[in-house]
């Protein structure tokens, strides 16, 4: 048993790497994707994934495989997509969703155009879908910082959040902070977002992010219990995709994704506080005492 | 302490409240009466500081913001999110606690005396969206409770409430009021105002009428504030701002 579960991660050094990226990139991720999908951006975060991809392209364009050109680049493109289309919905009154998706899908456009004149299909591949069993010292250093840098933050913008989430108009009542915590909130899901490309890839790093969150509004009540469980789910789906794309050679970051995929699946019927099940047993109840 | 003085607001150039001077004393306990689109809500947002006057000036006297305790809309709270009771009254302590200062012992002996206040005691590990809406209108006045300000603004406190909780928060609205708190609340139920509240300022995009209750909610006051609240309504932009 052992042979099949933890050989694998004591015996290959890049096999201990990505586990430990994994678990710096859950620890980070996953909290920001529980109030991502509390806010109801979970959409929002998809569309931010795909704008990231252009400045990815230029980073790659003129440094290659670099980690840190590549993520300089994907920040700065994934900031301009959320600041430019939120001073365009504020200004003109035409709604964020709209300028959201415009901005990010000509970001998209320029993107794909960029690696396309640029480089072959396999260097596509990689940003596309990330290559989370080939962490150089550079990516996991920079997992680490963003990792700290998103606690720390968090913690700092915790109750603004929270409170701009749930009352607005008592939070403007007693503090200018709201929109602070806003835009700092949207930072941060773009630092993850370019986080975990390197790992990831662009188009499966906002699955880490929203779907253990996802997952766990099933299962827990409590806002500090769901960010604790979404970050275990978020890494034992990290732990077992390695697992299972080592054992049977499939791709890695697909395959984390599609056992958060089940697992969310499951807990749609089985989940024990808003599944379908329990809800069928509570209404049950309540017609007996009734 | 609170004086509005010729005070027009409004939004893109359109003013929704007109000219409005008025002088609202320390302790008074008045009701903000008015047609829908009166302006009522326009008129918090401008005491609250959120939009700026585009004639005229607010004068808040001794008060500065965190002296004021304001109470939203309940339906403008998003009641899905996980907060519990608790955490969501204990909000209330941002005054004095702010963005990460721990909240200790007193504060939350605070919180649970607030809480048992309004008649939520047991409620305290219960999710919002476990609540009724009565239960949710009783948690919004225990965190007024813990804000302690001085001056309470709320909009629309007791709408889709039933009398026995209506009855129950304004016992405690009248407590707050006689321990020097001064009030001014949203209210739609006309017989709840006469019942209640001693000072009303009737509002219908002007001042239609301020004082003694009695004397503001005439037939003949109530009658112009709906003409005026629905009449040129779509004319409002005629109004020349500098004109008085």
């Amino acid at each position: 048993m052992s042979s099949v579960l933890i050989a694998p991660f004591t015996e290959f050094s890049f096999m201990s790497r990505s586990l430990v990226g994994m678990l710096l990139l859950c620890l980070s991720t996953a909290p920001v994707g529980v109030f991502l999908m509390l806010r109801r951006l979970s959409l929002t975060g998809d569309a931010m994934s795909h704008a990231i991809l252009p400045g990815a392209a230029i980073g790659f364009m003129f440094a290659g495989l670099s980690v840190t050109a590549m993520t300089i680049g994907g920040f700065i493109a994934g900031s301009l997509v959320v600041v430019l289309s939120g001073l365009t919905a504020r200004q003109t009154d035409t709604g964020e969703d709209s300028s959201l998706a415009a901005f990010y899908l000509t970001s998209l456009a320029i993107g794909v155009m960029i690696i396309s004149m640029s480089g072959s299909s396999v260097d596509l591949m990689n940003v596309l879908f990330g290559s989370a069993l080939a962490l150089d010292n550079a990516a996991l250093i920079l997992l680490y910082i963003i990792c700290a840098l998103t606690l720390i933050t968090l913690t700092i913008i915790y109750r603004p959040l929270v409170l701009e989430s749930v009352d607005p108009d008592f939070l403007k009542s007693i503090s200018p902070m709201g929109s602070l915590a806003h835009y700092g909130f949207l930072i941060l899901v773009v630092l993850n977002l370019v986080s975990g490309f390197h790992a990831m890839g662009t188009l499966m790093s906002v699955g880490l992010m929203i779907l253990p969150s996802a997952i766990a509004r099933f299962w827990v009540k409590s806002l500090e219990v769901m960010i604790v469980s979404a970050i275990s789910i978020a890494f034992a789906a990290c732990v077992s995709g390695l697992l299972l794309s080592f054992h049977f050679s499939v791709p890695t970051s697909p395959t984390i994704i599609s056992v958060l995929g089940g697992s969310y699946f499951l807990s749609i019927f089985i989940g024990w506080r808003k599944g379908v099940l329990i809800k069928l047993i509570q209404r049950r109840q309540r017609h007996l005492t009734a | 302490m609170l004086s509005f003085q010729n005070l027009t607001l409004g939004y893109d150039r359109h003013p929704a409240v007109h000219h409005l001077s008025a002088t609202i004393e320390t302790g008074d306990f008045v009701a903000l009466v008015g047609p829908n689109g009166a302006g009522k809500s326009t008129l918090m947002k401008a005491i609250l500081g959120h939009i700026e006057p585009m004639e005229g000036r607010i004068e808040l006297g001794d008060l500065n913001r965190d002296d004021i305790a304001y109470l939203p809309q309940a339906s403008r709270v998003d009641r899905s999110f996980p907060l519990t009771v608790f955490q969501f009254a204990a909000s209330g302590l941002w005054q004095t606690r702010g963005l990460i200062q721990r909240v200790n012992r007193a504060d939350r002996q605070r919180v649970t005396d607030a809480l048992s206040r309004v008649g939520l005691h047991g409620f305290e590990h219960r999710t919002l969206d476990a609540l009724s809406g009565g239960q949710f209108q009783r948690l919004l006045f225990a965190r007024k409770l813990v804000q302690n300000g001085r001056l309470l603004l709320l909009d629309e406190p007791f709408s889709g409430v039933d009398e026995q909780t209506t009855e129950d928060l304004m016992a405690v609205l009248q407590a707050q009021h006689r321990q020097g708190a001064t009030i001014v609340a949203v209210i739609h139920n006309i017989n709840l105002v006469r019942r209640y509240f001693p000072t009303s300022l009737l509002l219908s995009r002007e001042l239609i009428a301020f004082g003694k209750t009695d004397e503001v909610l005439t037939t003949h006051h109530l009658n112009r504030a709906s003409t005026i609240g629905f009449g040129d309504h779509v004319h409002a932009d005629i109004c020349q701002v500098s004109e008085s």
